[in-house]
């Protein structure tokens, strides 16, 4: 269970759902731990400067996260959260371990 | 009232500024509270708190976010994910530019910036982050089931991450830079014990390689500085802290480790100027400490506020 304010992919038809219906999604896959939480906050925060992105968490521990886990570009991946941007469904960036908001905010600049 | 203007300016929104914001708004004193990051500072980054006097078991999140919260009930304005771009602590009236665009002023300021974990700063680092190195064993240690991995360190954490790492890897190597340990006695007689673990002393790390992951690091003998190259799954970084103090350099007294110099009552050598938390010279950081650091620091403000 992810405790933040975003909303929540649960599902690996959820998940493929938001990818159809969004031009534009950030998803951040992890847990509630310290790599993490920092990751999802700097989320809530863009979300509001960003509207033409859908933010949202996936907790990493699900079967149904193996469409993050096991995606061909988090090859390689050790840390946590694996952090990934879509554009029209297709993967335009990931990132493994703590992001801070500048970061991010780059690669929504970059690939949005 | 122009809302820039504040009565004091919390500049970091750990464990110690938390607390004196509440402590400061409490007394109506008109509180601003600037983090860069968000809330909570190091205190975020711990997985599980068990010894906070009062809360049996909790996570830094759900700490964090109690004093955010009991702050802002009290009326204090925090402002996270923001940069603090410019500093003025010597005229009477203090400013503190963000954004390097909104300038804020106050008739006291608490530095409460906070420290955080060292990087080795060798090559490869950087660009391994997350592929192979990692700084919290409780995120990443199960991706390392079965791995060979590598502990950079010597005190409590390292000895302490070692240990609860050995839960998945299949070996692990203690690689710190002295003949002996700065972790406590157990912490030492507990990672001596396990068979898993093993130790390379004297030496340090001072290049990672690899493709898609780190696959290989570079070992330096600090003693006779030979190197050779060691073959391994991951490593885990635990070199200790330090303090965020980079922005304060001339504008504020630090210590040769580039903490802030206090008085016990958290006075800084300039007038209206507090520090408190792990930025300031001292030598147990601890949340407990740092709350203590700033209740004490809020108390001399209000103090301050009112004699001048």
């Amino acid at each position: 269970m992810l405790y933040t304010n975003l909303e929540h992919v649960e599902s690996e038809a959820q998940f493929h759902k938001v990818l159809e219906e969004n031009e534009n999604v950030m998803i951040c896959c992890g847990r509630m731990g310290p790599m993490c939480v920092p990751v999802y906050a700097a989320m809530e925060e863009l979300r509001e400067e960003y509207p033409n992105v859908k933010f949202m968490d996936m907790e990493f521990d699900i079967p149904d996260a193996h469409v993050i886990r096991n995606a061909p570009e988090c090859a390689g991946f050790m840390g946590l959260p694996f952090t990934m941007y879509y554009k029209n469904g297709k993967v335009v960036k990931a990132t493994t371990s703590i992001q801070d908001k500048d970061q991010i905010e780059n690669i929504l600049k970059e690939v949005y | 009232m122009d809302t820039n203007k504040y009565d004091v300016i919390v500049i970091g929104g750990g464990a110690a500024g938390l607390t004196a914001g509440i402590y400061l708004s409490r007394a109506k004193l008109k509180t601003l509270i600037l983090n860069e990051g968000m809330v909570g500072g190091q205190m975020i980054l711990t997985y599980e708190i068990a010894n906070y006097p009062g809360i049996e078991k909790t996570s830094g999140y759900q700490l964090s976010m109690i004093m955010k919260k009991q702050a802002e009930s009290f009326g204090c304005d925090i402002k996270q994910n923001i940069k603090v771009t410019d500093i003025q602590l010597d005229s009477k009236e203090k400013t503190v530019t963000v954004n390097e665009k909104d300038k804020y002023t106050a008739k006291a300021v608490i530095l409460a910036t906070g420290g955080r974990s060292r990087n080795l700063n060798v090559e490869g680092e950087e660009t391994f982050k997350g592929r192979g190195i990692s700084y919290c064993a409780t995120c990443d240690g199960d991706f390392y089931t079965g791995k060979d991995i590598i502990v950079v360190g010597g005190g409590n954490s390292a000895l302490e991450e070692a240990v609860a790492l050995t839960q998945f890897a299949k070996t692990v190597t203690i690689v710190h830079q002295f003949d002996h340990f700065q972790a406590f006695d157990q912490a030492v007689e507990q990672a001596k014990n396990n068979e898993k673990i093993n130790f390379i002393m004297e030496s340090t790390i001072d290049a990672f390689f690899g493709d898609e992951k780190v696959n290989k690091v570079r070992i330096k003998n600090l003693k006779d500085n030979t190197t050779y190259e060691k073959e391994i799954d991951g490593v885990f970084i635990f070199i200790g802290y330090e303090a965020n103090t980079e922005k304060l350099k001339g504008i504020i007294e630090l210590n040769k480790w580039g903490e802030i110099v206090t008085d016990e009552q958290m006075k800084t050598a300039k007038e209206g100027v507090f520090a408190a938390g792990d930025a300031r010279a001292k030598k147990v950081r601890q949340i407990t400490t740092a709350v203590g650091d700033g209740a004490t620091a809020a108390v001399q403000v209000i103090e301050y506020i009112q004699n001048n």
